[in-house]
C-alpha cells in the first residue's frame, strides 16, 4: 500500500475548478515529481496534502486523499495538526520568509522536536545541532545561536529543510524548494535532499518547473497541466517516451548541450488562464495533433503501455 | 587583451569599466565602498550574440546598465560604435540610444498599466520628438506587433489583459521600434514560463536574422546562454573569469566549471554527482586583492590568494583569468 494515495480530488474556491480529478502516489522512499507550469495546480496540490485548503478558502468537492491508510478529507483540525509537522512535513518555496526574524534559528529547530516528540530543551538542541551538521552546515553551534538575517538564501533553505527533518517525518512535500536559490546552491541542496531521501527511507513529493530537476532527482513524476493530470510515469518513461504531447514538447523547450541554433521553438499559443478554459482537452488549441474529438471531450487518465496519460491519441 | 582601441568588428567596446556603490557613511558607520563592475574590458561584435552569465550579485545587470549608460561607470569607458559614450552631450546620447534599446527582465512592471499597447508602442517616438500622422502611427503600430507575433486585435488592450509572454513581446516590439542596431537583454525570459521562454528566445533569434541586430543577452541560465549565444561572458562578484567560444568549449576556470556542472540537463540517464563548492559568495565590501574565487576554489595556491589574474587568451576566442586553469 502507498505511503499517500491521491484519488480524482477536485477543488473548488468559489466558483472556479482549479483542480480537476488529480491522482496519483508515492510510496515510501520514493522521490515523486510534481511539473507543470504557473497556474497548473502543483502548489494546490500540496496545499491539498497539507490539509491546508482552508485557509485559503478552498475545499476538496471529489476525491480522496489517503495518508498511511487514513483518509484525511474531513479530519478535525486537531488531528491534522498531528500530522503536519510530525508525519507530513512541508518545505515551501521562499527560504526568505519561512523564518521568523526575531527568533534564533536554533529555537525555530528545537521547537519541532520539543513539540512533536516530547523532548526536552537539551536533547532538542542536541537533535538540532546533529541535523544542522548533517545538512553539511559549518560550524552548527555558531548557526543555531544566530539570526535569519545572518544567513545567507542557500543556508536558511537548508535550515528550513533541517526543521522539517527534526520530527523524522515519513513524507515530505517540497514546493519548489529551490526556484529562489542560485543554481550551484540549487545543485547542492538538491544533492543533499536526494542523500537524505534515500538514507532515511523517507517519501518526498518534489513540485517544480525544472525538468532539468526532476531528470536529476526523480523517480517518477506527474505532469499537470491547466488543473489536470496530463500523464504519469516512471522518469526513465517520462524523458525517453512521453506519452503525453504536452510532455514531449515540454521536455523539447529545454535547451540541451550542443542543440542546434534555431531548433528550440517553444509551445505555441499561451497557458490557458482558470478562467477561460477550452473544452475538451485542455492542451488542444496548443497540441499540433488535435482532432474534432480533442476540443468536445476531455480524455479520461487511462494506463498506456507504460504509466497513464489523458490523450485520445496517444501514440503508444 | 588590448581593449584600449575600439576594433572595427566589435559595435560595443568596454574598457576597464569599474562601477562602485557606497553605502553607509553615517555617523555610526563608516563608508563603505563595493565595486559591483570590477575592471571589466570587453568586446560585443557586430551581429553576434554576447552572453553574459552569472549568480546573482555578480554584477551582470549592473554592466548591462553601464553599456547603455543608464549607469555612469566610475571608471572606465564604452564604446558605441567608435564614439565613447562619456562624452557625449545628453542631446547626442538621446540621438545615440535610437540604436541601443533594453528588453527588461519583468514586463509587468516595464510598461505603464494605464497605457494601451498602442500608446506604450509610440511612447519612444513621442521621447524622440518624433511627429506621425494618424495613418503613420497606425502602420507602425500594426509593423511592430505584428513583427513580434501578436494579433493587431490586441493594439487596445491594457497590460494586465495580456499574460507575461504577450507582455514580454510588447517590450520586444518597443524596444524595436526606433530601429536600433543593438539590444541589452537583460534577464528577458527569467519571468515566464518555459514554453513560453522557448517562443521569446525563438522570436529573438528570427529577429536577429531579419533586422542584424546585435545582442547583449544578460542571464543566469548557462543551458540557455550557452545555446543562444556565439560567446559566453562568465560573471563572478564584478569580474569577468572566463570567455568562452562556441556552445561545446569546455571551461578552463574552477567556478565557470562548478556552475556548468551545476545545471542540470534534462536527462536521466546523464545524473550528475555534484561537487560541493566550500563557503559562499565573498561579500562586495570585500577587498580581495587576488582572485575572487580563491577562497572556494579547490586549486587555489598561495599566488591565487595575492595576485589577482589576468584575463589571458588560450586561442580561439577562450579566455581565462586563473594562475591554475583546469586541463
Amino acid at each position: 500500500m502507498a505511503l499517500l494515495s491521491v484519488q480524482g480530488i477536485s477543488v473548488a474556491i468559489g466558483a472556479l475548478c482549479p483542480l480537476e480529478g488529480v491522482t496519483f502516489d508515492i510510496d515510501k522512499g520514493e522521490i515523486l515529481g510534481l511539473v507543470g507550469e504557473s497556474g497548473s495546480g502543483k502548489s494546490l496540490t500540496a496545499m491539498c496534502v497539507m490539509g491546508l485548503l482552508p485557509r485559503i478558502g478552498g475545499t476538496i468537492t471529489k476525491g480522496s486523499i489517503a495518508f498511511d491508510g487514513r483518509e484525511l478529507i474531513g479530519l478535525p483540525e486537531i488531528e491534522l495538526r498531528r500530522l503536519r509537522g510530525k508525519r507530513i512535513a512541508l518545505i515551501s518555496q521562499n527560504p526568505m520568509t519561512s523564518l521568523d526574524p526575531i527568533i534564533r534559528i536554533g529555537a525555530q529547530i528545537d521547537q519541532v522536536s520539543i513539540l512533536h516528540l516530547g523532548l526536552s530543551a537539551t536533547t532538542a538542541k542536541a537533535r538540532s545541532l546533529d541535523l544542522i551538521a548533517q545538512l553539511r552546515i559549518p560550524e552548527p553551534e555558531a548557526i543555531h545561536r544566530a539570526y535569519p538575517h545572518q544567513l545567507s538564501g542557500g543556508m536558511k533553505q537548508r535550515i528550513i529543510i533541517a526543521m522539517a527533518l527534526a520530527a523524522d517525518p515519513d513524507l515530505i512535500v517540497a514546493d519548489e524548494p529551490t526556484t529562489a536559490l542560485d543554481v550551484t546552491i540549487q545543485a547542492q541542496i538538491i544533492q543533499i535532499m536526494v542523500e537524505l531521501v534515500r538514507d532515511r527511507g523517507l517519501a518526498l513529493m518534489l513540485i517544480t518547473h525544472d525538468m532539468g530537476v526532476v531528470a536529476q532527482a526523480c523517480d517518477r513524476v506527474v505532469v499537470l497541466y491547466a488543473g489536470r493530470v496530463a500523464e504519469m510515469n516512471g522518469i526513465g518513461e517520462i524523458f525517453a517516451e512521453p506519452k503525453h504531447p504536452y510532455t514531449r514538447e515540454l521536455i523539447r523547450c529545454i535547451p540541451r548541450l550542443g542543440q542546434e541554433p534555431g531548433s528550440l521553438k517553444g509551445i505555441p499559443g499561451v497557458v490557458p488562464s482558470i478562467v477561460d478554459y477550452p473544452d475538451g482537452c485542455r492542451f488542444n488549441p496548443r497540441c499540433s495533433n488535435a482532432q474534432a474529438l480533442c476540443r468536445d471531450e476531455a480524455p479520461a487518465l487511462e494506463p498506456k503501455s507504460s504509466g497513464l496519460a489523458a490523450c485520445h491519441f496517444s501514440e503508444v | 587583451m588590448d581593449a584600449s582601441v575600439p576594433r572595427d568588428d566589435s559595435l560595443v567596446t568596454m574598457t576597464d569599466l569599474t562601477r562602485e556603490f557606497s553605502s553607509g557613511g553615517s555617523l555610526m558607520k563608516p563608508r563603505r565602498t563595493m565595486r559591483a563592475v570590477n575592471n571589466v574590458s570587453l568586446d560585443v561584435p557586430r551581429g553576434n550574440v554576447t552572453g553574459v552569465v552569472g549568480e546573482s550579485g555578480c554584477g551582470k545587470s549592473t554592466l548591462a546598465r553601464l553599456v547603455l549608460r543608464l549607469l555612469e561607470a566610475t571608471e572606465g569607458t564604452v564604446f558605441f560604435d567608435g564614439k565613447n559614450l562619456a562624452t557625449q552631450s545628453q542631446a547626442e546620447m538621446r540621438k545615440l540610444r535610437r540604436q541601443m534599446q533594453m528588453v527588461f527582465q519583468d514586463p509587468y512592471s516595464a510598461i505603464d498599466p494605464r497605457y494601451t499597447i498602442r500608446r506604450a508602442l509610440l511612447e519612444p517616438f513621442q521621447v524622440q520628438g518624433e511627429a506621425k500622422t494618424a495613418a503613420e502611427a497606425k502602420t507602425t503600430v500594426e509593423e511592430l506587433i505584428s513583427m513580434v507575433g501578436l494579433s493587431t486585435r490586441m493594439m487596445d488592450s491594457f497590460p494586465h489583459q495580456l499574460s507575461g509572454g504577450q507582455k514580454q513581446r510588447v517590450g520586444i516590439a518597443r524596444a524595436l521600434a526606433l530601429r536600433p542596431s543593438f539590444l541589452v537583454l537583460d534577464e528577458p525570459t527569467a519571468s515566464l514560463d518555459v514554453s513560453i521562454q522557448a517562443q521569446i528566445i525563438d522570436l529573438l533569434e528570427a529577429l536577429k536574422e531579419e533586422l542584424g541586430l546585435t545582442y547583449l543577452f544578460i542571464s543566469h541560465d548557462l543551458s540557455l546562454v550557452r545555446y543562444f549565444c556565439d560567446r559566453v561572458v562568465v560573471m563572478y562578484l564584478g569580474r569577468v573569469v572566463e570567455i568562452l567560444s562556441g556552445a561545446e568549449t569546455q571551461p578552463r576556470h574552477h567556478y565557470a566549471h562548478a556552475l556548468l556542472e551545476s545545471n542540470f540537463e534534462p536527462d536521466p540517464t546523464r545524473r550528475k554527482i555534484v561537487t560541493m563548492l566550500g563557503g559562499e559568495i565573498p561579500s562586495p565590501f570585500a577587498k580581495i586583492p587576488g582572485c575572487a574565487f580563491a577562497a572556494r576554489c579547490p586549486a587555489a595556491s598561495d599566488m591565487c590568494k595575492r595576485e589577482r589574474p589576468p584575463l589571458s587568451n588560450l586561442g580561439d576566442g577562450q579566455m581565462v583569468a586563473c594562475h591554475n586553469p583546469m586541463d
